[in-house]
C-alpha cells in the first residue's frame, strides 16, 4: 500500500503539462487533436458497429435493433426505446476496474443516451427497442465523447433513420490555458474537463458536462473550441461511413497527429 | 426526470403554461429567471457535524455532514476525502421507489458532488493529517424528503449550508499518531458554490423548474458558479439538445441568479 501511494505521488507530481512554447506533453499544440482512427461495420453479429481509436482510447460500439422490447411493460407506443450502456473493461485502466457497472458508468450511459436520442428518428420505430453498447477496451481520457462518436456511426451503420450524426470532443483547462482533447494525464492533472457532443449539421448540443473552474471567457472559449473540433471529427465520421458503404471493404480513416 | 415520467400535467394546464411563457410569465407568477422561495435552517440534526434543511418551494432536502479520519486515496495521499451522496427517499413522492438507487438518484448525487468538488469549496489540503496515512474524511449525505422539481439545486444548497456550518474536532499529531482534541473548528471552506438549474419549455428558459414545469420541459441544464462568478460545473440533462446560444445565455443567467442565492446562503449560515 505504501509503495502504491509513493508511486502515485511521483506520477501526480507537479510536472508541467504544457511548456513555455505552448507544447503539451505529447507534443500537441493547445488546439490540436490526438490521432483518430474510425472504422465502421466491424462486428459480425451486430446490426451496426463502429470502432474508434482516439489517442490511446480503444472503443467498440455496437447497435442491435430495432427489435422487440423486453420486458414488454417498457414499450413506448409511439417511438423506439433507446437503451444505452457505456461500460469499461476491467483491463481498460491502470488498476483493474471492477466489472460491475459503477455509478460513473451509469451516469455516463445516461448522458450518452440523452445525446443520441435527439439524433435518432425514434418516431419511425414505435414499440421497438434500439440497443447501443459502448465497450471501452482501453481508456485514455475523453472516452465518453469517443464512445458517442463511435455509437452514432454504429447507429448509422445499422441503417437507423437519423437526423444527423452525433460527434463529441472534450476541451478543458491546463492552468488558465484552454486546450482541446485532453488525454488521461491532462484530465487527471489538468484544471478542467468539458465534454461536449454536437449534431454538427443541426447546430445542436446534445451533451455538455463541465468540471474545473472557468472564467466566463474561458468557458465560452472552451465550449466553442469543443464545437469547432467536433466539426473536424465529423468530417472523419463522414469519410469512415463513405468508405464503409461506397469503398468496398471497411477501411480506416486516419488523421496524423497535429493535422488540421 | 424519468422518475417523474408518470407525473401528469393536465393538457389544458400545460397549454396555459406554454401560452403564459410566450409572454414571459409562469403559472406560479414567477419571472422566468426567478427561483422559488429558498428557506435554509441549519443545525437541525445535532448528532451530525453539520446539517441543513432546505426548502425550495415545496422541494425539501436535509443534508447531514459526518466527519471522521480515514486513509487517503492512493492518488491523492496529501488530500482529505470528500464524499457527497444523495438519496431520493421513497416517502418523497408517490413516484419514488425503494430499492437500489435509480439512474436519476445517481445523477443527482454525482452532479451535486461535482459542483462542490470542482469549485474547491473545501480546502482538501487542509484536511491532511499524516500524508499517505491518515486524513480527515468529510461525508455529506442528503435525503430528499419531498419532491417538487429541481432536486439538483435544493440538494446543492443543503450540502453547501451544512458544510458552511459544520464543526469538526481539531486533530493533533503526537508521536506520529493522530489524536482528537475537544476543540471544535470549522471545515476549511474557501468558496460558496451555487448551482442554478434552468429548464427549457417550448423555446423558453426558466430558472428553478417546479414539478409541473419539469414534467413539461424537454431539456435542463445545471450550472454551478463560485464566489468569483467562475463556472465550475455543469450538466445538461434530458433527451433533447440545446443550442450553443442557449448554453451561453444559461451561463449568464446562472452567474446572475447564483450571486443573489449565494448572498442568501451566506446570510443563513453565518
Amino acid at each position: 500500500m505504501k509503495k502504491l501511494w509513493e508511486g502515485a505521488q511521483l506520477a501526480g507530481s507537479k510536472r508541467k503539462l504544457i511548456d513555455e512554447n505552448g507544447i503539451r506533453l505529447d507534443g500537441r499544440k493547445w488546439n490540436e487533436l490526438r490521432p483518430i482512427k474510425l472504422q465502421v461495420g466491424v462486428m459480425k453479429n451486430a446490426d451496426g458497429s463502429a470502432y474508434i481509436e482516439w489517442g490511446k482510447n480503444k472503443i467498440m460500439a455496437a447497435v442491435y435493433g430495432p427489435k422487440e422490447v423486453h420486458p414488454k411493460h417498457q414499450v413506448l407506443p409511439d417511438r423506439a426505446l433507446l437503451r444505452c450502456r457505456y461500460h469499461m473493461a476491467p483491463f481498460s485502466v491502470d488498476e483493474r476496474k471492477n466489472p460491475a457497472p459503477s455509478r460513473r458508468e451509469i451516469e455516463i450511459s445516461k448522458v450518452i443516451r440523452e445525446a443520441l436520442v435527439p439524433a435518432v428518428v425514434v418516431e419511425d420505430y414505435p414499440r421497438t427497442a434500439i440497443e447501443v453498447w459502448v465497450e471501452v477496451l482501453q481508456s485514455d481520457g475523453g472516452s465518453r465523447v469517443a464512445g458517442i462518436t463511435a455509437a452514432s456511426l454504429a447507429l448509422a451503420d445499422a441503417g437507423i433513420n437519423m437526423r444527423d450524426l452525433v460527434v463529441g470532443c472534450s476541451c478543458g483547462l491546463i492552468g488558465e490555458q484552454v486546450v482541446s482533447d485532453l488525454d488521461d494525464t491532462e484530465d487527471k492533472e489538468g484544471n478542467g474537463d468539458m465534454p461536449v457532443a454536437i449534431m454538427p449539421n443541426l447546430g445542436q448540443v446534445g451533451l455538455l458536462q463541465v468540471d474545473g473552474v472557468y472564467t466566463r471567457e474561458n468557458f465560452q472559449k472552451a465550449f466553442e473550441l469543443a464545437i469547432e473540433k467536433g466539426k473536424e471529427i465529423y468530417l472523419m465520421q463522414r469519410e469512415a461511413l463513405t468508405r464503409r458503404f461506397f469503398g468496398g471493404e471497411a477501411q480506416t480513416t486516419e488523421v496524423e497527429e497535429g493535422a488540421e | 426526470m424519468s422518475m417523474m415520467k408518470n407525473y401528469v400535467v393536465e393538457t389544458i394546464r400545460k397549454a396555459q403554461m406554454v401560452q403564459l411563457l410566450a409572454n414571459g410569465k409562469r403559472l406560479d407568477e414567477r419571472a422566468l429567471d426567478q427561483p422559488r422561495e429558498l428557506k435554509i435552517e441549519t443545525g437541525v440534526i445535532p448528532k451530525a457535524n453539520g446539517s441543513a434543511r432546505v426548502t425550495l418551494g415545496n422541494t425539501e432536502v436535509i443534508a447531514g455532514v459526518k466527519i471522521a479520519t480515514g486513509i487517503p486515496f492512493p492518488d491523492t495521499p496529501d488530500k482529505g476525502i470528500l464524499m457527497v451522496n444523495a438519496e431520493i427517499l421513497p416517502m418523497s413522492s408517490p413516484y419514488a421507489e425503494a430499492g437500489p438507487p435509480s439512474e436519476d438518484a445517481i445523477e443527482l448525487a454525482r452532479v451535486t458532488d461535482r459542483g462542490i468538488r470542482e469549485s474547491e469549496m473545501v480546502d482538501m489540503g487542509k484536511l491532511s493529517l499524516i500524508p499517505g496515512k491518515t486524513v480527515i474524511a468529510v461525508f455529506v449525505d442528503c435525503n430528499v424528503m419531498n419532491v417538487d422539481g429541481n432536486l439538483f439545486d435544493a440538494t446543492s444548497y443543503a450540502v453547501v449550508s451544512a458544510l458552511r456550518t459544520a464543526k469538526m474536532k481539531k486533530y493533533v499529531i503526537k508521536d506520529d499518531k493522530v489524536e482528537a482534541t475537544d476543540e471544535l473548528i470549522p471545515v476549511p471552506v474557501e468558496t460558496t458554490p451555487v448551482s442554478v438549474t434552468i429548464a427549457r419549455i417550448g423555446d423558453r428558459l426558466v430558472v428553478d423548474p417546479n414539478a409541473e414545469e419539469e414534467a413539461s420541459m424537454d431539456m435542463r441544464i445545471t450550472i454551478t458558479t463560485d464566489d468569483n462568478g467562475n463556472i465550475c460545473a455543469s450538466q445538461k440533462g434530458e433527451a433533447s439538445t440545446i443550442t450553443p446560444e442557449q448554453v451561453l445565455q444559461a451561463a449568464d443567467v446562472s452567474i446572475k441568479v447564483g450571486k443573489a442565492i449565494r448572498a442568501q446562503i451566506i446570510e443563513a449560515t453565518k
